[in-house]
């Protein structure tokens, strides 16, 4: 469904040697529906530039990304923001909270940006399945690093994408969390037909994942899922 | 896509970041139109005076001090009197070139007399005159009859009230128009009202008689003939009638004007000193706010907003501040410049009429407009240079 097709990011950067250096080297990857795949590797190794291009949300300097047969960075802007509106789902690394937004408005916002009133039983069924329900009214500044991740991640799942992009979602969960938060994403995948793509640290993740890849210094390199 | 609500909340749910930027906006809005509505006024005062006198060339007593009091007389409302014998008018009537000759006479009331303050009382030949009466004629029509006065919009009296001066009564049958001038302050009457008051003065005891005991006037104002060269109708004036000075009006009123465009010109560059700095201070501060923000904005695309409606989100927001600070800043520029007109007007010792009711809406209005301009100019800049980043490469900033 989502293909990556010898995809590479090039930075400038001063350095002892070469100016040029390439975060993302030459990458193919495909995503298909009822897929997680696993991406790990070092820190700085490309896996959240990797992400970013995959999502429509940085300019590869070279190579293609498909979704089915649109190549992504040749549409305009307003129809790929479309697309990333209605087929991704993105969790980004860091604080993505809407701060003059409650943490329902948050989880309503990508339906409500297609001009949709926004499913407020489904948005709140999600954030009950992350166990964030009584924060509904709360503001961003006032909920904790863990507690704003998971309406991050309520938020990409209320709006209902097909592919889902998840930067270390499960980065400062306690255990507990992590694995609700892990079979959520294995589910969408399994039962719901969503592709799923999670970068990890975590080696609990492993058995969630249905293909695994790792990072090194920005090639990628296949593994078995048992591997 | 509906982000329509958005800018609101963002507005609403930040009071604080909000009302900084209002207030910023304000100040400028606030000093580009106090400003602009001084230097209106100060313009519109002296346009009124030159429109008032109408006259080509003036005539007077030859007292060194005379042409000073006059120009008080005329800009502040000081009151002053000083007289010829009236057969100056034949004379001037009769030089080369001239049109019409208008004679005008003063008497300075007495304090107690009718007003809180000494008036000025002006007699003019309703024949003739050219130079306030057309003014009289805009709100009485019959022309002054027998102890009949009009006043000028600063003297307390009102239609029809009984004005006593010098014990004598006469009955107020105008108030004229405001000019911002010391015209405003004086009481006009025909000249046979005046011989009677000038009798009445000098059984108080207030002297006017010239030597010979015969009719006296102040002033004759003088209309040059089309075609007429004005400074030479002048210096004729000078040196054939004995004991009079001929004046040009202009050039009474040239020290005036020149100070007064010498103000208007430091207030034009003061204002667009205020303008510049405006356009500078808001560019910064709205792309400040912006740049804050730039991860918010960010997260806004990743969740599908368009870089247009990124664009139509952030120049909402700045529209909203913009349009309300400028309202705030006129609002309150009005509050402190209208209550104190005459503190201004007296501060200054120059003419000061408040621009009519239409050209300070259209101020009002062009500083709103400006204003609002500058918040669009400031957000659109600001909005383009958060739109050549991919939001990738924002996201990744400090995560
Ligand atoms: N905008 C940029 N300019 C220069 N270097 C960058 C930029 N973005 C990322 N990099 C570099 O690219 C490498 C990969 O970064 P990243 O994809 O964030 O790694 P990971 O997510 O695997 O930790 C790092 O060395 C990082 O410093
Ligand atoms: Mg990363």
């Amino acid at each position: 469904m989502l293909r990556a097709e010898n995809l590479s990011m090039r930075y400038f950067r001063r350095t002892g040697q070469a100016n040029l250096f390439y975060a993302v080297k030459d990458v193919d990857l495909e995503l298909c529906p009822g897929e997680v795949a696993l991406l790990t590797g070092r820190s700085g190794s490309g896996k959240t530039t990797l992400l970013h291009m995959l999502a429509g949300l940085l300019t590869p300097s070279e190579g293609k990304v498909w979704l089915e047969d649109t190549d992504l960075y040749a549409l305009p802007d307003a129809d790929l923001s479309r697309l990333r509106n209605r087929r991704f789902g993105v969790i980004p690394q860091g604080r993505s909270a809407v701060d003059t937004l409650t943490v329902l408005e948050n989880v309503l916002l990508p339906q409500q940006l297609r001009g949709e009133k926004g499913d407020v039983e489904n948005a709140l069924r999600w954030l009950d399945a992350l166990g964030i329900a009584n924060l509904r009214d709360a503001r961003p500044a006032e909920l904790s690093g863990g507690e704003l991740r998971r309406m991050a991640i309520a938020r990409a799942l209320a709006g209902n994408p097909d592919i889902l992009l998840a930067d270390e979602p499960t980065g400062d969960l306690d255990d507990e969390n992590t694995a609700a938060v892990l079979s959520l994403l294995r589910k969408s995948a399994v039962e719901e037909g969503k592709a799923v793509l999670l970068v990890t640290h975590d080696s609990e993740a492993l058995p969630y994942g249905t293909r695994i890849y790792r990072m090194e210094s920005g090639f990628l390199r296949g593994e078995d899922a048992d591997g | 896509m509906g982000t329509s609500r958005l800018p609101i909340k963002n507005l609403l749910r930040k009071p604080g970041r909000t009302a900084a930027l209002v207030l910023l906006t304000a100040l400028l809005a606030a000093s580009v139109f106090g400003g602009s509505v001084v230097v209106g006024s100060l313009r519109s005062g002296l346009q009124s005076l030159e429109a008032r006198l109408g006259a080509d060339i003036i005539v007077m007593p030859a007292e060194a001090e005379s042409k000073v009091s006059f120009k008080n007389m005329l800009l502040q409302g000081t009151t002053g009197a000083f007289y010829m014998d009236a057969a100056v008018l034949d004379e001037v009537r009769a030089a080369q070139g001239v049109q019409i000759a208008a004679p005008q006479t003063f008497l300075a009331s007495l304090k107690a007399d009718c007003c809180a303050i000494k008036v000025q009382i002006i007699g003019i030949d309703p024949d003739v005159d050219f130079t306030v009466k057309p003014w009289i004629d805009e709100r009485y029509a019959q022309g002054l009859g027998d102890m009949e006065v009009a006043v000028g919009c600063k003297v307390t009296a009102g239609v029809g009230e009984t004005l006593k001066i010098y014990e004598q009564y006469t009955r107020v049958v105008a108030k004229l128009a405001e000019t911002g001038t010391g015209l405003d302050t004086a009481v006009y009457c025909n000249m046979d009202t005046m011989q009677k008051l000038l009798a009445a003065a000098e059984a108080k005891g207030v002297s006017h008689k010239i030597s010979s005991g015969s009719d006296v006037i102040s002033a004759v104002y003088v209309k040059v003939k089309d075609g007429a060269d004005v400074a030479q109708v002048n210096s004729w004036l000078n040196g054939h009638i004995r004991k009079v000075t001929a004046v040009r009006a202009r050039s009474m009123f040239t020290d005036v004007s020149d100070s007064l465009s010498g103000i208007a010109r430091a207030a034009r560059a003061l204002i667009g000193a205020v303008w510049a700095l405006a356009l500078v201070i808001l560019l910064v501060a709205f792309a400040m706010m912006i740049h804050e923000r730039r991860r918010e904005f960010a997260v806004l695309r990743l969740l599908g907003v368009s870089r247009r409606g990124l664009r139509a989100e952030i120049l909402a927001e700045t529209a909203l501040c913009g349009l309300a600070g400028a309202l705030l800043g006129v609002g309150v520029a009005a509050l402190g410049v209208f209550p104190f007109t005459t503190l201004i007007e007296t501060k200054l010792g120059l003419p000061y009429l408040t621009p009519d009711a239409g050209t300070l809406l259209a101020l009002a209005g062009g500083t709103v407009l400006a204003t609002l301009l500058v918040g669009l100019l400031a957000g659109a800049w600001a909005a383009a240079r958060l739109s050549r980043t991919d939001p990738g490469a924002t996201l990744r900033e400090g995560a």
